[in-house]
């Protein structure tokens, strides 16, 4: 190719200028344009993969952007008097030393009842007024009771309910304001729009002009995002606690059921397993089953789960079990590749020093396995994480308020809650609270990820 | 006892029994000085364990699933005949309003004298069933420990029992797979033939109008059958195919050069940082990336359409399929680069030796040599696409009509099973049964394309290795 080049190029001053064959002249014609059609497609294909790159940082950045001024949130700083002229409770219950436990909590939780009955509310528009005078007047009623998201209240009722002898005192406290005063503050809807089309009465957003100017009102970092359940009544105090419970339980039953089964099914398949019609059956049977669209397994679910066993709809352990058949054939397949990789010389050393065919592979082959069967595994959970589309079909999308206590209590999913925030119809406050929302799912995963490759990293062994 | 503490209790036996069997064999040992054990002391112990269990289990297993009935039937036949027949009621709302009673659930409107009765018989029933249970499964279990105990000599050759178990249960954990598709396909055949009890199959497959109405209770009278909508598939069908049309017109183009690119171009080091990187497209849940099109390209691509003159909807089947052919770039792209990389390497040098360009050899040797298998990729890619839910859900805009314009929004399968099969149906009106056709349709399509995706690419390995 030099050769021809060579002549192409410069046949003057090459020393003996052969004259070239036809084929010769044609091929130096052509060199040319074959090597720009050579940049070319080289291009294209460092386009393809910018393109692609591209496409991965826009989604983040995307995602983030909108997502991280969701870790914040605006609240109200407020000196509250917890006045006993307001909060006339009896006295917190103790155990006597001859009561039952059922009779103490039936004392407990009629107190607790007691407690909830207080206007808390009040004890807020006190503290608001000694912020803004106006607030006590008549004609702001409305416009007073919309500065404090209304879920706060329960967080004063808490107090009261951990320490009575609060009663009396004057605490400082930090509430979350309404979630339309978040989305004023954080310069999320258009100002300049008319009275009639803002959510904010003219009043009201006066006040928190001025609160926030005297910094009594700002941006700090949203605990009720991880510590509150979801709400309706009061958006600005809707959190993720119950979502990240009921993904919590199902991760734990798919760990404990699809883990250990597929683990197990994949040491008899390539293991012990003879070769015949029947495995082969198995083995297409579990590559079909690793690409069914996984809102059939949701199906599935609905109709045995919930309809013939009559498991308890919403409930994370039915989930978790859906969630644990949909990622059994990916903890299947990343076994079986590991345990193939691993030499025969272990388990023929093992078998010729007298271990049995079992022995060989507990004591010796899976040893070694462990560290990609771990892999596998964590990919499989993320997996399960991340899934939606079955969960619906199984109940998970109502609207849970309580933070469940065990798998067969009603409960959502980090997922699903995202679908469910991101129809709410308080966009300019919920766009954000969902990519927050997220930004905590990516999160797992990818840490989830991290730590299956670093794990991968750490004891892969070349044999 | 709760089943819960029956396990424990199991549980705290197996210890015991392993411990006495130890003993026991050690013992045993002493004694036969001339004769070797066959088995580890441990082996012994275990065995002993298994024995103690594994019957009681069955036993526990094998009560929990009969005994309702059987208490149930039990409370049946006590019931007075002529109650039952003055209340005309069918026979499980009352059992299920006596099993409330039972359970202390309370129940609607004021319970009867007779219905209060039965309740506390089958209180009764279910405590003395409680204590039998306990009282069998202890006996078993003991049994089986003394059985086992008793058997323990040099002979016996306890390390074979154990491996036999556990062979057992690694043969039943791999069962589950199958199980799982047997479920699969008789859960959704069994609902989709009572759907087509309601509507005749020709009129699913081949009708061109989806709209099912509202799931009213008691479809299933005679007199309603008029309002009970159409279930058209063919709108849902093609709203799908154009979604992952467009989904396949972005991810291929794209994910192939990528693998070309990383495959034959890209330096080591490179390919090493990029390829991770785009994988991570195959890993985000589906449902961020249904939120992603909802919020930033739908609007995006609608201004775009309005800048030049177009008119696209923010939720339409281009901007559903544009985003999921950014989700299923890394898998065309990756599956793509394993098989360019298979592509055995004399076919390069021999194309390079007669002086092709890099280029030329990729396109006229490489590619037509690795073809097979990435058609097997490009199918696996759309049976993804297909079956995909939350990024249609939210972005294709929900609107079962038949059209081939992609600006338009259209509904899919997978959508149209979400937004049948939600909040608590009994699986009894055509309006909910319909989603069990739906999935079964689906299910089909995907396993051909998977099934033949994967003999593709099958034939394909073998051919080069």
């Amino acid at each position: 190719m030099t050769d021809i080049n060579k002549h192409s190029v410069n046949p003057a001053t090459a020393e003996h200028p052969a004259p070239l064959s036809k084929t010769q002249q044609k091929v130096a014609a052509s060199l040319n344009r074959r090597h720009r059609q050579e940049k070319l497609f080289k291009g294209i294909g460092l386009g393809a993969v910018i393109i692609s790159l591209t496409l991965v940082a826009i989604l983040f950045i995307n995602i983030f952007a909108k997502g991280l001024p969701a870790f914040w949130q605006s609240a109200i700083t407020l000196d509250i008097y917890f006045d006993p002229q307001i909060i006339q409770i009896s006295e917190k219950p103790v155990q006597q030393p001859d009561e039952t436990e059922n009779a103490f909590r039936q004392r407990f939780i009629e107190w607790q009842s007691e407690v909830g009955m207080v206007n808390f509310n009040r004890l807020i528009l006190d503290g608001l007024v000694k912020v803004i005078p106006e607030a006590s007047e008549r004609q702001y009623r409305r416009d007073s009771s919309r500065i404090v998201t209304s879920g706060e209240r329960y967080a004063l009722r808490d107090m009261v309910i951990d320490n009575p002898e609060i009663i009396g005192q004057t605490k400082t406290v930090h509430l979350l304001t309404d979630a339309n005063i978040d989305v004023w503050l954080k310069g999320n809807i258009d100002r300049s729009l008319p009275d009639a089309q803002q959510q904010l009465s003219p009043k009201v957003r006066e006040w928190v002009a001025e609160l926030s100017k005297q910094g009594i009102i700002e941006n700090r970092f949203s605990f009720a995002l991880f510590m509150n359940p979801d709400s309706r009544s009061s958006l600005a105090s809707a959190g993720l606690a119950g979502a990240f419970m009921g993904s919590l339980y199902m991760m734990l039953v798919v760990i404990f059921l699809a883990v250990p089964m597929g683990v197990a099914a994949a040491i008899y398949l390539e293991e012990f397993a003879p070769k015949n019609k029947l495995t082969d059956l198995v083995e297409v049977n579990i590559n079909n089953l690793a690409a069914v669209p996984s809102i059939v397994f949701g199906l599935l679910g609905a109709a045995v789960f919930i309809g013939w066993f009559k498991l308890p709809m919403s409930a994370p352990i039915v989930g978790g079990l859906v969630l644990s058949l949909m990622t059994l054939p990916t903890v299947i397949i990343a076994t079986r590749s590991t345990l193939k990789a691993i030499p025969p010389s272990i388990r023929q050393a093992a078998l010729g020093l007298g271990a049995s065919k079992m022995q060989a592979i507990f004591h010796h082959v899976l040893p070694l396995a462990v560290p990609g069967i771990l892999t596998g595994a964590i990919l499989g959970v993320a997996q399960a994480l991340g899934e939606a589309a079955p969960l619906l079909l199984i109940g998970m999308k109502s609207f849970v308020a309580q933070v469940p206590t065990g798998p067969f209590e009603q409960s959502t999913a980090l997922p699903v809650q995202i679908f469910l925030w991101q129809g709410n119809e308080l966009r300019n406050f919920f766009e954000a609270r969902t990519s927050a929302a997220i930004i905590v799912l990516l999160a797992l995963m990818l840490s989830l990820n991290a730590l299956a490759i670093w794990l991968r990293k750490k004891y892969e062994k070349r044999w | 006892m709760s089943n819960f503490s029956l396990i424990v209790l199991l549980l705290a036996l197996m210890a015991i029994g392993y411990q006495l069997g130890m003993v026991r064999s050690r013992k045993v040992a002493a004694v036969n000085l001339q004769q070797k054990m066959h088995s580890r002391p441990h082996h012994y112990g275990m065995m002993v364990g298994l024995w103690a269990v594994i019957p009681a289990f069955f036993i526990l297993i094998l009560w929990t699933l009969l005994s309702p009935g059987v208490i149930n039937s039990m409370v049946a036949a006590q019931l007075p005949p002529e109650a039952l027949a003055a209340e005309g009621m069918n026979a499980d709302v009352i059992m299920r309003r006596i099993g409330n009673l039972a359970a202390n659930f309370g129940v609607v409107a004021e319970a009867e004298q007779w219905e209060l009765a039965a309740a506390a018989y089958m209180q009764q029933l279910k405590s003395s069933s409680a204590l039998l249970l306990t009282g069998l499964m202890s006996a078993i279990a003991a049994a089986g420990l003394f059985f086992s105990f008793k058997r323990i000599k040099p002979q016996l050759r306890a390390r074979h029992q154990i491996e036999r178990t556990v062979k057992a249960v690694l043969i039943i954990c791999s069962t589950v797979a199958i199980l799982t598709t047997i479920g699969i396909v008789m859960s959704m055949v069994g609902e989709t033939i009572k759907f087509f009890s309601f509507i005749p199959p020709a009129d699913f497959f081949f009708g061109t109008t989806w709209n099912p109405r509202f799931s009213t209770t008691g479809v299933s009278e005679g007199s309603l059958t008029g309002s009970q909508g159409s279930f058209g598939l063919l709108p849902l069908l093609s709203g799908t195919m154009l979604v992952a049309v467009i989904a396949l017109l972005v991810a291929i183009p794209l994910g192939l050069m990528v693998a070309i690119y990383l495959a034959e171009y890209a330096p080591a080091k490179f390919r090493a940082t990029a390829k991770p990187i785009i994988e991570v497209l195959a890993g985000i849940p589906t449902i961020v990336y249904g939120f992603f099109a909802l919020v930033t390209v739908g609007p995006f691509l609608a201004d775009f359409g309005a800048s030049i003159g177009l008119t696209i909807r923010a939720t339409s089947a281009l901007t559903a399929g544009v985003v999921m052919g950014i989700m299923i770039i890394p898998f065309i792209s990756s599956l793509s680069d394993d098989i360019i990389t298979q592509v055995p390497k004399a076919l390069r040098d021999a194309s390079l030796g007669l002086g092709a360009t890099k280029s030329e050899t990729v396109r006229k040797v490489v590619l037509p040599a690795a073809l097979p298998g990435i058609v097997g990729a490009v199918l696996l890619a759309a049976s993804r696409a297909i079956g995909e839910t939350m990024i249609v859900v939210l972005a294709a805009g929900n609107s079962p009509t038949l059209t081939a314009n992609p600006f338009e929004a259209v509904s899919t399968v997978t959508v149209t099973i979400v937004n049948q099969l939600t909040g608590d149906n009994d699986f009894a009106s055509p309006q909910s049964l319909v989603a069990f056709a739906l999935g079964l349709t689906l299910f089909v399509i995907t396993l051909l394309l998977n099934v033949v995706a994967l003999v593709i690419v099958r034939k394909y390995r073998e051919q080069y290795e």
